[in-house]
């Protein structure tokens, strides 16, 4: 029972991340209905723009935290007003290969500055433990699941009661009604992008504290990871994003807390082909919902 | 208040508008009739900023705005409800009005407009926490017309308001647009329904394979032998 508790805490707390990452792409899906491969690597820069704030600029974990989501967030809109508006009548697998070509490139370019070795995260959040009964919680996790969860609520204000959330999901519905409402589509794209990479953004932070390290690749799996919780919840929708992080986190975490780590990639993998299966739309993904 | 000039419009090498010119002057409902594929809908959606015209002008009041984006045309006063509604379905009603008020920021005057459109359609009030998505196809329409209004237009472009509605809902949707035109918004309507169409008109045209080929007034043309035979079931 505590072991199982304890896998739950851990599960979750790692969930919240992928919560993070896949709220992106399916933000970016919604509107644009691209698969936005370079979604972990804006993960993986957050998580270097980090590590640089903090260790050489001293930063605390906030203001490191906004200046990652800051300029990630730059980062989504050049990315897609450099790569991905000039293929906006383009077909569908000319943008995806783009996409996949422009995570290449971040990768190599990162590696080519900061190179191919790991670094180790500096401690910026004192390390303490909490017991509760024979569950343990530590300072890192907390500071994981408040950070995901306060911007996810942010997030929920800014897409359901702010004009732009409003203009963003109007979009996704509809285009062209959307643009006789007087919304401006490259625009609310722009901010769908920024959005989008800002979360990405703090995944990348958080994701340095909870496993120390980080490298110029450490976007490829989560990526794929969280797009696959994004596909589980249902592509488009946004609190699918949020439930399925949380489920893969804590399906990870515990086929490798039960002594199965070697297989807790591919325990992600065979999910999603089980998905794609019996339920390709996913959890939330129904034509009548709302998608963004 | 609209006019346009010698307006063509291709999608790809079809060649859907060829050198329409038609006025339509402030405080009228002009009515624009033809069979499916004649280019009504492609029409409007020139006019509204949707699509883009090859050549020709499209005036506003004298000023020319032939290819403006959709937004700055709807800045500029022309509001479409676009063929088939295109309401926001996975949105409330009520977030479907506000939507059709985006650009404004008078939010005094915003409010006054959705009582008006309240007052227009009070089954959007009874209505206006549910999902548009969920309103049955002649609420539907009423809710495009009222986001239409919203953005409070000098003029009004409607694509087929009659298109799927019952003959009885289908008089009523003509009554409330001779109501809304009796307030002071001019009118462009596009139908098939002519007989309809021409009861409420001021004036009309009749478009037939892209090209312009009979106007006049709306009485003139519901009376015309050719138009009887063609799209009033020759009596
Ligand atoms: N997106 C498009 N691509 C190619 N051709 C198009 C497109 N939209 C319309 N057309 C063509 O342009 C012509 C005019 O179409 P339009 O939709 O304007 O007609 P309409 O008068 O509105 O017809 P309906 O009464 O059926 O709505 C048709 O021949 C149609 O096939
Ligand atoms: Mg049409």
């Amino acid at each position: 029972m505590e072991q199982f508790l304890q896998q739950m805490v851990n599960g979750i707390s790692l969930g919240s991340i992928y919560a993070l990452i896949a709220l992106g792409y399916t933000m970016v899906y919604g509107i644009i209905k691209l698969i936005n491969f370079a979604h972990g690597d804006v993960y993986m820069i957050g998580a270097y723009i980090g590590f640089a704030a903090t260790t050489y600029g001293h930063l605390g974990f906030f203001p490191a935290l906004l200046l990652s989501m800051g300029l990630c967030s730059i980062l989504g809109i050049v990315i897609e007003k450099v790569a991905y508006k000039p293929l906006r009548e383009s077909s569908r697998i000319a943008v995806l290969i783009t996409a996949i070509g422009v995570s290449l490139l971040l990768e190599y370019v990162m590696m080519f500055f900061v190179g191919a070795e790991v670094r180790s995260y500096p401690k910026v959040l004192t390390n303490k433990m909490f017991h509760i009964g024979n569950v343990v919680i530590n300072t890192q996790q907390i500071y994981i699941l408040f950070t995901a969860i306060i911007l996810m609520i942010l997030l929920q204000f800014i897409v359901q009661k702010t004009k732009t959330g409003k203009a963003m999901r109007a979009v996704s519905i509809d285009k062209d009604a959307a643009q006789l409402m007087g919304i401006k589509v490259d625009k609310t794209i722009s901010y769908t992008f920024a959005l989008g990479s800002a979360l990405a953004g703090a995944a990348g932070i958080l994701v340095g504290l909870y496993y120390n390290s980080i490298d110029p690749l450490m976007g490829i799996m989560p990526g794929l990871k969280a797009f696959v919780a994004a596909v589980f919840g249902g592509i488009g929708s946004i609190p699918g994003a949020m439930i399925g992080g949380l489920a893969i986190g804590i399906m990870e975490t515990f086929v490798s807390g039960y002594g199965y780590s070697m297989y807790r990639d591919a325990a992600v993998f065979v999910f999603l082909i089980l998905i794609l299966l019996f339920k390709p739309s996913g959890l939330l993904g129904k034509n009548t919902r709302e998608k963004v | 208040m609209l006019e346009i000039k010698n307006l063509n419009v291709h999608y790809g090498v079809i060649h859907a508008i060829k050198d329409i010119s038609l006025t339509v002057n402030a405080g009228e409902i002009v009515t624009l009739i033809g069979a499916n594929g004649a280019g009504k809908t492609t029409t409007l959606r020139t006019i509204s900023g949707l699509k883009k015209a090859t050549s020709g002008e499209i005036l506003l009041e004298g000023k020319v705005i032939t290819n403006l984006s959709a937004p700055e045309k709807v800045e500029l006063g022309i509001s479409q409800v676009p063929e088939g509604r295109r309401i926001f379905p996975a949105m409330s009603v009520f977030e479907n009005l506000e939507l059709g008020a985006f650009l404004r920021k008078d939010k005094a005057e915003i409010k006054k407009d959705m009582d008006h459109v309240f007052q227009l359609f009070p089954i959007l009030y009874d209505r206006k926490k549910q999902l548009a998505g969920t309103l049955s196809g002649g609420e539907q329409q009423m809710l495009a017309m009222g986001r239409a209004l919203m953005s409070r237009p000098r003029i009004l472009l409607l694509d087929e308001p009659s298109m799927g509605l019952a003959p009885l809902l289908v008089r009523e949707i003509f009554d409330i647009i001779t109501d809304i035109n009796s307030t002071g918004t001019t009118i462009l309507l596009v139908e098939q329904n002519a007989h309809m169409a021409l009861s409420i008109a001021h004036r009309a045209y009749v478009i037939e394979n892209g090209q312009i080929v009979m106007s006049g007034t709306g009485e003139e043309l519901a009376k015309s032998s050719e138009i009887q035979k063609a799209y009033l079931g020759g009596k």
